[in-house]
């Protein structure tokens, strides 16, 4: 099976008609992704056109509103490739019309508006995935967001990450190794964001399918440490981390609250430490994932 | 993006905040005068986006005006961390009675700003934070609602017995957090918020670092932007769209996204080597991205090779392919490159890369230790 995406998912697409979201409109129905619909204000009762996996044309009809877009075609889950300037007002307007999953693509967010925009999601009951995330692919079943199709293959792994393109290239280096993957969710680097590394690693231990969990961090923050404490306290299944920016130079600082509210500078190393102590495997570089996979697999 | 401590404070007092009269001058006759207008004792203040400017002795008390004149000329020009002195704010010097901390800052898991207040204020504020947790409140404000009247009261008692101080402490917190709103910040501080022998409440020291985010649709706060106190590689690269932080090694990066970027310095460093940048060109590259990224590189007199890591997911690597083409015709390069891309059109890109005398490998770990190879002298593959 798969997290949070699967065959049954409806995608409605907000900015369907801008640079990207056609671009990857178009990539996601090749895939064989249900696009059930598109938004752009002003564009309603026109026609969105692409081609199926078996090279069929496939057509998404645009709405005025993601309300008339869920009313007409019972869209599920919502992905947003608007500017960075709309894309509160858009995260919004898709979890007040009834989709379950909001997958936010957008980069350059400004932090203030998901302050406003986090709780409106969280008291409707809504996942968010992102902002400034790549998206998730469920292999064989769905892709949501920018992630390319073709570097992952169904299998047992369960995929979460902090950035966009080293989620690309360990998938690769899976897949290349003949390790498929039953889902890949970029999380978005963004400081607060709807998804975090343990709402992931929850739905992957739940997952009959997911057999193993591979994780990237970043530096910054202390998100990795909690998501170790939970992989300790929750999980049987395995789980290898690695941390991205281990020679990394000291950020300049933020002012003293900075580092005072985060409690610790969140460098590589003691992230680190806390994967080892949950038990985790520790990659030390991307191709690392291959082996301690395997082992973790057998 | 980093204000300066006077920019930090014009905003403030904007707001309404109690700070004491000043003004910035770039030479010593201009401190000079200015002390002399200010026409008591003043503190002449380094202005540098660096933490420990009174430590590194970039911040002086003067008495007189030909003081103000001589500590100004022994701060201006000096260096605190690296950053040479361009400006010093000369500002009244405050009778200081008591000190307290006031800062907000967004928070990653409350998910929103936060309080932190401390009747401990001053300098070692991180200590207090380290030793005596208990002496700092913590308060995270709903932005929906915004900042309460009780909830400033009961900061503004936690930092004042006094029920007057309390309430004019209570008005700086409202100030502080409309000014935090209204200018896009993710940090805004006052340290130290004093209370003077006289019962006045005034902010001796404050702080604002913008969320580069919200730039876009705050061109007057874009506009403070203080780029002689940044790197000029780095002001060059975010011209052109690109991230670069330089770093003290020989193996110059280029790659697309920040995560693989930093994984690929990682990997520099696994393999023996330094890099000597970070380097994102970001998604969606065209190849004139790429020609600059070249550029900027190679103007580090350091770099001994450079290695290129693009994984292609948005970006084409046939993009990347054609600039590094015409960068490299325009300019010839006068050290080795290695070049790893796969992804989106990669066999155009290989393609035009072989026509082009260059060679390209799939493979991540091959490559770095290649140009790190190379970076130490050693022979082409």
């Amino acid at each position: 099976m798969s997290i949070f995406i699967d065959k049954n998912t409806r995608l409605v697409v907000q900015g369907i008609t801008g640079r990207d979201g056609s671009f990857h409109t178009k990539q996601m129905m090749e895939y064989g992704t249900h696009v059930v619909a598109g938004v752009t204000p002003g564009k309603g009762g026109q026609k969105f056109e692409g081609v199926s996996p078996r090279g069929e044309a496939v057509m998404a009809p645009i709405f005025n509103t993601v309300a008339d877009a869920v009313s007409a075609t019972g869209a599920n889950t919502s992905v947003i490739y608007v500017p960075p300037a709309f894309a509160a007002d858009a995260i919004m307007e898709a979890a007040a019309s009834g989709v379950q999953l909001v997958v936010c693509i957008t980069e350059g967010v400004p932090v203030l508006d998901m302050t406003r925009v986090y709780p409106f999601v969280k008291e409707r009951g809504v996942r968010l995935l992102g902002p400034n995330c790549p998206g998730l692919i469920s292999p064989g079943q769905s892709k949501v967001g920018i992630i390319p199709g073709r570097i992952c293959a169904e299998g047992p792994v369960g995929v979460v990450s902090r950035s966009g393109t080293l989620t690309y290239e360990i998938v690769y280096q899976l897949t290349r190794a003949g390790i498929g993957q039953t889902s890949c969710v970029g999380i978005g680097g963004d400081p607060i964001n709807g998804t975090n590394f343990i709402d992931c690693l929850a739905a992957f231990e739940k997952d009959p399918h997911t057999k193993a969990v591979a994780m990237m961090g970043e530096i910054g923050g202390t998100d990795e440490q909690e998501a170790a404490a939970f992989v300790k306290q929750h999980m049987k299944k395995p789980v290898v981390g690695f941390i991205a920016g281990q020679t990394a130079p000291p950020g300049r600082r933020m002012g003293h609250a900075g580092a005072i509210i985060s409690g610790s500078a969140g460098t590589a190393a003691e992230k680190l430490e806390a994967f080892q102590a949950a038990g985790m495997g520790v990659a030390k570089r991307p191709i690392d994932f291959v082996d301690l996979i395997k082992a973790r697999l057998k | 993006m980093n204000l300066h401590e006077y920019q930090a404070k014009e905003i403030l007092r904007r707001f309404g905040v109690a700070i004491p009269p000043g003004e910035i001058a770039t030479t010593p006759a201009q401190a000079e005068a200015l002390a002399m207008k200010l026409g008591t004792a003043v503190m002449v203040k380094a202005q540098v986006h660096a933490g420990g400017r009174g430590k590194a002795g970039g911040v002086k008390f003067c008495k007189t005006p030909a003081d103000a004149k001589e500590k100004a000329a022994a701060i201006l020009g000096m260096k605190i961390k690296g950053l040479t002195v361009e400006k010093v704010l000369v500002t009244v010097a405050a009778d200081i009675g008591s000190e307290a901390y006031v800062g907000i800052i967004v928070d990653r898991a409350r998910k929103k700003p936060v309080f932190m207040v401390s009747a401990a204020g001053g300098i070692d504020i991180e200590e207090v934070a380290a030793k005596t947790p208990e002496k700092i409140k913590y308060h995270g404000v709903d932005v929906r609602y915004g900042l309460q009247a009780y909830e400033a009261m009961e900061l503004g008692f936690f930092l004042y017995q006094d029920v007057k101080l309390a309430r004019a402490a209570a008005k700086v917190m409202q100030q502080l957090y409309a000014a935090f709103m209204a200018t896009g910040c993710s940090l805004a501080e006052i340290n130290p918020l004093v209370v003077t022998p006289q019962g006045e409440i005034l902010a001796v020291d404050g702080k604002m670092v913008v969320d580069d985010n919200e730039l876009d649709r705050r061109p007057d706060i874009e506009a403070l932007r203080d780029e002689s106190s940044e790197a000029q590689s780095e002001v060059d690269a975010r011209k052109h769209s690109l991230t670069f932080i330089k770093l003290e090694g020989n193996v110059g990066c280029v790659v697309n996204g920040a995560g693989l970027a930093m994984a690929t310095m990682d990997l520099v460093k696994y393999y023996g080597g330094e890099p000597a940048n970070f380097l994102d060109i970001g998604g969606s590259s065209n190849p004139e991205k790429v020609v600059n990224a070249l550029r900027i590189i190679t103007e580090d007199p350091n770099v001994k090779a450079i290695l290129f890591n693009i994984f292609g997911g948005i970006t084409r690597t046939d993009d990347v392919a054609n600039g590094i083409v015409t960068a490299t015709k325009a300019n010839p390069l006068k050290v080795p490159l290695v070049i790893r891309l796969t992804g989106t059109n990669e066999e155009i890109a290989m393609k035009i890369l072989t026509e082009n005398g260059f060679s390209a490998s799939k493979d991540m770990d091959e490559a770095v230790q290649h140009a790190v190879r190379l970076a130490k002298g050693g022979k082409a593959a």
